[in-house]
């Protein structure tokens, strides 16, 4: 049986009418509001303010559009997607629409009595987000307090409620010698699939990079790590790794491809390729207040710019791999290159490879890491991260 | 619930009764014209054979059952289409996509 994943994974499976072919999964930033300050948060450093939000028409608008384009699963998430009063009617909408409904939270704010409200509306499936095992150290990452014990009594009504869960664990410098430990939370909660998702440096946690890479040497025993739990929990967990592509030799293939499975509205109707597509100059972004969702699909400018293989230069264009890593990620290319149509740099062929890789030791080697720029809504500064 | 007590792989056999669990949902896509199944961050396309297979799962039909109906449907050897049906239901077992009581 095939397996499309519109989230992490991605078969290796060439391209057939990537440009007709309708998305599978829509990622819908409901709100850039969170209680937490996580420093790798993958929301643009300019956060939407919540007086310029879609309201909840506008979303449930977008959730009947997803549908008739042939969206199959609709990832709920923020910021942190709890905080807007009216998610009820959104999943109710988005359940009734035929979407397979996932809500992705830090769970800090929700209620056993919302949960089960949710799941009688129609909602499929909770990933819950942790930031680490340890009290002190979850804090630490969050700059929230008593975040871990709220999040296991969420694991717990998920459960008590019959609802599947995934543990999504964000992995960097400051927990990835916990994984073991993490792992068994999972297992502890009742999850039947875990993320153990190596950070990937984007927006905030591109800005603290410095702060959050691991070692080599940590990255390759994390992978052993999971395989040997893969192995042993067959048959009760599902494990999904994400692994940091500074230290790899292909890049991964972003997104599946351009513009080819997964789409990202933003709290303010934004439709993006991917959530850190904005980093990339050039693009137009169309909004869902102007302009349908299934057009922007086929048409919009910015997912037209990178998609297929077309707009590739050398080494991409003759490359074997073209079709599946697709050049890897255009907001890498851009951060790191200036160019987002040159090759990733996570690429072994890309001139600028041995220079992202000696970024990644360098910084990951230092005894003592520069203090975390937490994400915050109003400007930032920096606060000591020990 | 009681499940997770008992949180141990679930060995796939001639006798076992398979399930899809509510929050695993096998549809028809009339737009792709083909079916999926979805499950949580996971679509699969199921071919042919896993539809017919998947479609049987209702918690009370045996894989022994369900292969002996795929056999005489398909004109097959029995135990090549139940030892097909086992190892592809216990793939989707350990993923999490069926429940083999």
């Amino acid at each position: 049986m095939n397996e499309i994943a519109p989230m992490e994974q991605f078969s290796e499976k060439p391209v057939v009418e990537a440009c007709a072919r309708a998305p599978v999964g829509l990622l819908a930033e409901l709100t850039h509001r969170c209680p937490l300050q996580c420093p790798y948060c993958s929301n643009p450093l300019e956060l939407d303010r919540v007086n310029s939000e879609l309201t909840t028409e506008q979303w449930q608008d977008v959730m009947r559009q997803a549908a008739d384009l042939g969206i199959l699963q609709i990832h709920l998430s923020g910021g942190e997607p709890t905080v807007r009063k009216d998610l009820e009617d959104i999943v109710e909408v988005a359940a009734k629409a035929g979407l397979y409904t996932n809500l992705i939270t830090a769970g800090v704010t929700l209620t056993r009595d919302r949960l089960k409200r949710l799941k009688e509306l129609g909602l499929d499936h909770v990933q819950l987000s942790i930031q680490d095992v340890d009290d002190a150290n979850a804090e630490k990452i969050s700059a929230y307090k008593n975040g871990l014990a709220k999040k296991r009594e969420v694991g717990k009504w998920v459960r008590e409620l019959e609802m599947p869960l995934t543990i999504n664990a964000p992995i960097h410098r400051l927990n990835i010698e916990n994984l073991p430990n993490i792992i068994d939370f999972a297992v502890e909660m009742g999850a039947g699939r875990i993320e153990v998702a190596n950070i990937q440096y984007y927006a905030w946690a591109l800005k603290n990079r410095a702060a959050l890479m691991p070692t080599r040497a940590q990255v390759l025993k994390s992978a052993e790590i999971v395989e040997e739990a893969k192995q042993r929990l067959k048959g009760v967990m599902v494990f999904d790794f994400v692994v940091p592509d500074y230290y790899a030799k292909t890049p991964k293939p972003c997104m599946g491809g351009w513009g080819r499975g997964v789409m990202n509205v933003t709290p303010q109707g934004r439709v993006l390729p991917c959530h850190a597509s904005e980093s990339v100059p050039g693009l137009v972004f169309d909004n869902v207040k102007d302009r349908r969702l299934a057009d922007i699909w086929l048409n919009g400018q910015a997912f037209q710019k990178y998609r297929g293989t077309s707009w590739m230069k050398e080494p991409c264009k003759s490359c074997p791999r073209a079709e599946l890593d697709f050049g890897g990620c255009r907001c890498q290319a851009m951060a790191f290159t200036g160019d987002a149509a040159n090759t990733d740099p996570a690429c072994k062929l890309s001139p600028y490879h041995e220079a992202f890789v000696a970024a990644a030791e360098r910084e990951s080697a230092e005894a003592t890491p520069p203090p975390f720029v937490y994400r915050r809504m109003s400007p930032t500064k920096a606060t000591p991260a020990e | 619930m009681s499940t997770d007590a008992t949180r141990t792989r679930v060995m796939v056999v001639p006798a076992s009764k398979p399930a899809l669990p509510p929050h695993i949902k096998l549809r028809h896509d009339p737009g792709r014209g083909r079916w999926h199944v979805l499950a949580p961050e996971r679509v699969f396309e199921p071919d042919p054979i896993s539809i017919e297979i998947l479609k049987r799962c209702d918690g009370a039909t045996s894989v022994e059952e369900i292969a002996t109906e795929l056999a005489k449907d398909y004109n097959a050897p029995l135990q090549e289409i139940l030892a097909d049906t086992i190892s592809m239901l216990q793939e989707l077992s350990d993923k999490g996509v069926i429940k083999a009581a």
